[in-house]
């Protein structure tokens, strides 16, 4: 159920949840990414997540577009693959609109449509954006589950990939789940963990 | 010279080691490069693309780049310097050769865009 507006405290508790879940799957978002990419993504986002957390830290009286900067900047330095400049392009989008609203759908949506921008993938190209897409148009009506995120994730698997690293394998990619949808998957989970615990 | 050229590479020794066959061709070019992440490790960096362009000589930059994910930081460090960028989906090497050649013989950028659309592959 996605009805909230960003606070501070919900944008924290949100990046804790996702950096636990990143840090404890790293291996496993690596093994799915060495199937059919170039095996780093979990350790490439762990890496990014440590960098965020630190962030943070460092700045504990950053508000909600401040703090929303500062994890996409750090993101986009210490990620190094592809999912580098697609997070943080999504939370510097965030972090644009966040001054003319704080409310959660319109900033996923804003997010999403920075993802595509930069990425130039679209819904079934085995991206991300396939679970982005999905959480946005359930965030409207605030209808989201986990799970919904799952088969958003899971549809990946049958899906031929079309952009990243994945895409010079073809039809060779059906099979397996896109390791940056299971990460996003993770990133909306932590959200609705996030929003119940407040 | 007007125009310079920066090479972006998922691996350092790659966005090293293309300059020296550059510059065969191209003396005068200001080329400059950004390879690998800011630990050294395979994939690109955001901010060593901006160092590159802000320290190429030029004010106007013709880039070049490897895999997708160098598209992305290339666009990202565009969007933050106040140089103007030309982002080429050319084969890497054959792109950036091309241009090089073609800037160093003096030729307008409109006909050097014309050729390199004829090796753009992705």
């Amino acid at each position: 159920m996605i009805l909230m507006e960003l606070t501070k405290e919900l944008l924290a508790e949100w990046i804790s949840r996702f950096s636990e879940k990143i840090q404890n799957n790293k291996g496993y978002l690596s093994d799915l990414d060495a199937a059919i990419g170039d095996g780093d993504h979990g350790n490439n986002m762990a890496r990014g997540m440590q960098a965020v957390t630190e962030s943070l830290e460092k700045n504990e009286t950053a508000d909600t577009t401040q703090s929303l900067k500062l994890i996409a900047m750090s993101l986009i330095s210490k990620v190094g693959g592809a999912s580098g400049p697609l997070y943080g392009t999504a939370f510097l989008e965030m972090a644009k609109a966040s001054n003319d609203t704080k409310d959660l759908g319109e900033l996923l949506q804003e997010a999403l449509s920075g993802i595509k921008k930069r990425g130039g993938a679209q819904p079934n190209d085995k991206t991300m954006v396939d679970v982005w897409n999905k959480v946005v148009s359930k965030a409207d009506d605030s209808s989201l589950t986990n799970a919904d995120i799952e088969a958003a994730v899971e549809s990946t698997k049958d899906m031929v990939a079309k952009k990243g690293r994945a895409s010079y394998l073809g039809e060779r990619s059906v099979g397996h789940l896109d390791p940056g949808a299971v990460s996003s998957g993770y990133l909306f989970e932590a959200l609705l963990e996030a929003e119940e615990s407040l | 010279m007007k125009y310079g050229i920066t090479l972006v590479s998922h691996v350092e020794e790659i966005a090293y080691g293309l300059p020296k066959l550059l510059k065969q061709v191209a003396q005068e070019v200001p080329i400059t490069f950004a390879g690998g992440t800011s630990d050294g490790d395979v994939g690109t960096s955001m901010e060593k693309i901006l160092a590159a362009f802000e320290n190429n000589e030029a004010d106007e930059i013709l880039a070049f780049y490897d895999l997708g994910s160098s598209k992305m930081n290339l666009e990202l460090a565009s969007e933050m310097t106040a140089k103007k960028i030309h982002l080429y989906d050319t084969a890497f090497i054959e792109g950036a050769y091309t241009a090089a050649t073609l800037l160093q013989a003096n030729v307008a950028l409109p006909e050097i865009e014309k050729q390199l659309e004829e090796l753009k592959i992705k």
